[in-house]
Parts: structure tokens; C-alpha cells; sequence
């Protein structure tokens, strides 16, 4: 079976988490890579849980549904991290958002990176809606899922017409998080 | 081939269906096809189309009944118990042979179900659906880009048979991101061009040629008996010419997987791990519903099981399976329902149970 590695993003709703998948998914299209791209979907009330799923293979991706042996998992609160953490392979990332999760992990077996995006965000790009920029630079540069530089390209496809000037900001957000902070 | 794009599947059916030349929607919300009426709504105009959303599933199928007998390309979606909804109707446009493409985004029943991914429309979209005697061609893509391929291809079917085609996805082909290249946009026929290009439209007769009318009400019964055997060979020609699907490694296969849409996605990553392992499995795809696809099994030399994996209880495409391998090999079933899936280690799993049974 070919190497699918898949990421499990986890917040509620207005943090950005289904952006955050959905630019893994555009960055691993213009590496000529397979991409699916998952969100949950159902019954949920405004401010509630929202979650997606990105797969990333060399090869065909036959399920776009995971629930458990996450490479990566990325919780962007502490209801998520409460409930997805053992979900992760041992061995596997777990990227905390230390702005708002207020809970620790209970995982020994994992790589745990604290990543405060609202505050890195507030005190480096001087905008806290980057916030889920700063968490998807840190992912990025720290499981290497995808490599930093076709975000610029990523950037330039998405981001277009106004949007255009909020590519310095953004491409800047993901280098706010210090790697091993 | 135009660049690839990451598209969520809803939206790529969409623009798939404007690229080939649709200009008409009719729709009434239901999860989860919502961002097919949402995109059509923003979109259709533009292309100088009409999207109606219509006050309930039989006014929108209606709608385009209406539309399809003035020669229009016309789109309809819903989701299973909507569709159900429409079945009255779709029997009514194929009764005066209309063409009309509907896309089936397909959830758990019965009822009004589950709103995630399921395969129990089967018996529905294939067999049942709408009262008396006619067909619905139904194409069920497995990617987002089979999708749009198909839509693509099915506005022409449906003109070139006069009658409906459904595409039958589910709530995980529709939900779902995955780069795909659309097709071409085409020039839709619109106004005189329909008098020319399609002499069955209803576009009056200017003192130029005899009436059309469309008639779905035969009181003498030798007469619909005469024309409903008008009508046949259409579907005998489809059953000749229309059936389609993959195989995935079948050519030396002892237990031969069944599995259509998203689920043959996961049957096939289930082939890959039982061929790791020295299992001599393989897969068929239907990737036409209604025909289907009887041809794919007209050699079964060494197959000893054939195995329907699907999301339903009662095991809906069993029973085709069951009529085209007509008793030359064991046929068991594979199946999760009511909105749950399988994923690739249970129908491992189940499969050497299955293999371990007394034969």
C-alpha cells in the first residue's frame, strides 16, 4: 500500500480549520502530489466544532475519510485535543494551539510542537487573523508534508484580486512560529 | 485538458454540468448536494441561464420537465429521499421521452435517513423509481473527476436516448476536495438553434410543420402497448452499448470484489493490502448502474467468490451481481448502512472470513 499521509485539523468554527486544510491540499496539487480534502459535515450549531481531513500519497488516495493512526493531528482547542489526541499514531505530530487550548496533552508517545498562533500572530504579523497561517507555517515546516516554498505559488492562485495584498502578511505568518519553541 | 483545479465535489459537478452546455436548474435543498443549487444560483445567471429553487422537489422536476420539452439542457439535483420525491416525474419525462440529467448525491434511508454517505439508492435509481415500464441510465462516478466527466458525457446521452440519466454520487464524492481537471466548455444550443438541432422540442409549429405534443395518457391500451414497444429498442441499445466499468487487477483472481462509487475506492485499497499478503483478489467496477454491467462477467474461470461490497442492508447490487455470475461462483456480501462506511481493514477482515467459510 502506497504512503498516505494524513492530517486531521480540529477547532471551532471560525478559526479557520477548513482553510487550513484546504491550503495543505492547494500547496501537495501544485507539488503534482494526490490530494483529498474532507470536511466534517452535519448537524452544527453556529460557533460550534468544525474538523477536515487531508490526505497526501504519490499514488491514488482511496478513502478521504480517517479516523484513526493520524500522522499529524492540529487542535485548535481544548475540546479537540481532548477528543482526537488518541487518534494519533505513536510517533506521530501533535500541533497544540497554546492560545487557546488550556488543556495538556496526555500523550507521551508523540511529538508535541506548541505553536500560540493568536499571540505570534497579534505580536509578529500585528494580525490576529493570521493566526491559522501561523499554525499551517508550523505545520508545514515541521512535518514537511508539504516543502515552505510552493506556498508562494499556493498564495498567488488563491489570492487574487483584493485578497492579493494579504499575501506578504500571510507568507510571513508562517514563518512567525519559532521551530522547537 | 484544462489545468487542475481543487474543487469541492458539489461545485465541480456544477461547473462540469454549465461546460456542457446546461443552462437550466431546478432544484430544492437537501443535504448533502446543497452547494450544487448554492453554486448554480450564483453562477447560472452569468451564462445567461435560469436557476429556479423551486418550493418542493416534484415543483422543481416538474420545472424541468417544462424546460427539457422546450429543448433546453436541464439539471436537476437533490439527495436520496428528494429524489424519491421527483420519481413521479422522472417516469413522466421518460413516458414522452424527454432528455433530463439528474444527479443523486446519495444518503442514508429509508425515510428521511441520515445525511451521510450511503449506497441504498440502489434499488431505487436502478429497478424501482418511478411506475411502469421504461429505464433510467444511471452512471455512478468513484473520484470527483469521474464525476465530472461523466455529467459531462451524460447531457449528450440524454439527448441522444431522449430520456433521463442520473449520475449517482454520494455524500462523500460531494463533500469532498480533489484536484480535477474540468471539461471543455461547449456552446449551448439556445433559441432558433433548437428548432434545427432538436425537431422533438416543443418550439411551435409556425404553420411549418405537423404539432408536437407530448402525451403520457394512453386510454386505449393497445395503442401505449404500440408505444411503448416504439420506444423499446432504446434500451435494448443501451443495454448493448452503454454498459461500463473497470477491472482492477482480475485477470488471475479467485475472490473478485463487486463495488461501485466511493465504496470501490476502498474495496480497491483492500485489493492492494490482500495481494500483499499473496491473496489473488480483484475488483470490477460498475461504473454504469442501469445497464449494468453484465458483460464484466462473462469469464469467471478460477473466480471461486465473488463479493458485493456496498453501503446497504439488504445487499441491493447483490442481486445484479448474483444474475450476472449466475451460479458459476459463491456470491457473498460486504456491506455497512444507514450512513456508516467500511474502510479498507474491516473489508480485509471480512473477506478472509468469508474466504474461511465452508465451502
Amino acid at each position: 500500500m502506497s504512503e498516505v499521509k494524513k492530517i486531521f485539523i480540529a477547532g471551532f468554527g471560525g478559526q479557520g480549520v477548513l482553510l487550513i486544510g484546504q491550503m495543505l491540499s492547494y500547496a501537495a496539487m501544485y507539488e503534482d502530489k494526490e490530494v483529498t480534502w474532507m470536511p466534517s459535515y452535519g448537524p452544527e450549531m453556529r460557533g460550534g466544532t468544525a474538523n477536515c481531513t487531508v490526505c497526501i500519497s504519490d499514488e491514488a488516495i482511496a478513502s478521504p475519510f480517517i479516523t484513526d493512526n493520524f500522522d499529524v493531528l492540529v487542535v485548535m482547542n481544548s475540546p479537540s485535543l481532548a477528543k482526537f489526541e488518541g487518534q494519533l499514531k505513536p510517533g506521530g505530530d501533535l500541533f497544540v494551539n497554546t492560545s487557546i487550548v488550556d488543556i495538556e496533552p496526555t500523550r507521551t508517545d508523540v511529538n508535541i510542537h506548541r505553536v500560540d498562533c493568536n499571540k505570534l500572530a497579534r505580536d509578529k504579523i500585528g494580525n490576529d487573523k493570521t493566526a491559522n497561517m501561523v499554525m499551517l507555517g508550523a505545520i508545514i515546516r515541521q512535518s514537511k508534508v508539504v516543502g515552505l516554498q510552493v506556498m508562494n505559488t499556493v498564495f498567488e492562485k488563491v489570492l487574487t484580486g483584493k485578497k492579493a495584498k494579504l499575501i506578504p502578511s500571510n507568507l510571513e505568518a508562517l514563518e512567525a512560529w519559532e521551530m522547537g519553541a | 485538458m484544462a489545468e487542475k483545479q481543487l474543487m469541492k465535489g458539489n461545485e465541480a459537478f456544477a461547473t462540469a454540468a454549465i461546460n456542457a452546455g446546461c443552462r437550466y436548474y431546478f432544484g430544492y435543498p437537501i443535504t448533502p448536494q446543497n452547494e450544487i443549487p448554492e453554486f448554480m444560483s450564483r453562477e447560472l445567471a452569468k451564462y445567461g441561464g435560469a436557476f429556479i429553487q423551486a418550493e418542493s422537489e416534484l415543483a422543481a422536476v416538474n420545472m424541468a420537465y417544462g424546460a427539457a420539452a422546450a429543448g433546453g439542457r436541464v439539471l436537476l439535483s437533490s439527495s436520496s429521499p428528494g429524489v424519491a420525491l421527483m420519481q413521479e416525474s422522472i417516469s413522466l419525462i421518460a413516458s414522452v421521452e424527454l432528455p433530463v440529467v439528474i444527479i443523486n448525491v446519495m444518503r442514508g434511508g429509508p425515510g428521511i435517513g441520515s445525511i451521510q454517505p450511503s449506497q441504498a439508492d440502489y434499488d431505487q435509481v436502478t429497478v424501482g423509481g418511478g411506475n411502469g415500464d421504461y429505464k433510467t441510465i444511471v452512471y455512478a462516478p468513484s473520484s470527483i473527476q469521474e464525476a465530472c466527466d461523466m455529467i459531462y458525457k451524460a447531457f449528450d446521452v440524454a439527448e441522444e436516448y431522449r430520456n433521463p440519466v442520473m449520475i449517482c454520487a454520494d455524500g462523500m464524492i460531494g463533500q469532498m476536495m480533489e484536484p480535477v481537471a474540468l471539461p471543455e466548455p461547449v456552446e449551448p444550443v439556445m433559441g432558433e438553434e433548437i428548432r434545427k438541432k432538436k425537431p422533438w422540442a416543443l418550439t411551435g409549429h409556425r404553420n411549418e410543420r405537423e404539432r408536437h405534443a407530448l402525451n403520457s395518457v394512453w386510454l386505449q391500451q393497445d395503442l401505449l402497448e404500440e408505444y411503448i414497444d416504439a420506444y423499446w429498442p432504446k434500451f435494448e441499445k443501451a443495454e448493448r452499448e452503454l454498459q461500463e466499468w473497470e477491472d482492477f487487477m482480475t485477470e488471475d483472481a479467485e475472490v473478485l470484489y463487486v463495488a461501485y462509487g466511493s465504496t470501490a475506492r476502498i474495496a480497491k485499497e483492500a485489493v492492494v493490502a490482500l495481494r500483499n499478503e499473496g491473496v489473488k483478489v480483484g475488483l470490477i467496477r460498475p461504473k454504469t448502474l442501469w445497464p449494468f454491467p453484465e458483460k464484466a462477467f462473462e469469464n469467471l474461470d478460477g473466480v471461486k467468490d465473488v463479493i458485493s461490497v456496498e453501503l446497504s442492508k439488504a445487499g441491493q447490487l447483490k442481486r445484479d451481481v448474483r444474475l450476472a455470475v449466475e451460479g458459476r461462483a459463491r456470491v457473498s456480501l460486504i456491506n455497512r448502512y444507514g450512513g456508516m462506511l467500511l474502510d479498507p481493514a474491516e473489508v480485509v477482515e471480512r473477506t478472509k472470513k468469508i474466504m474461511e467459510e465452508v465451502k
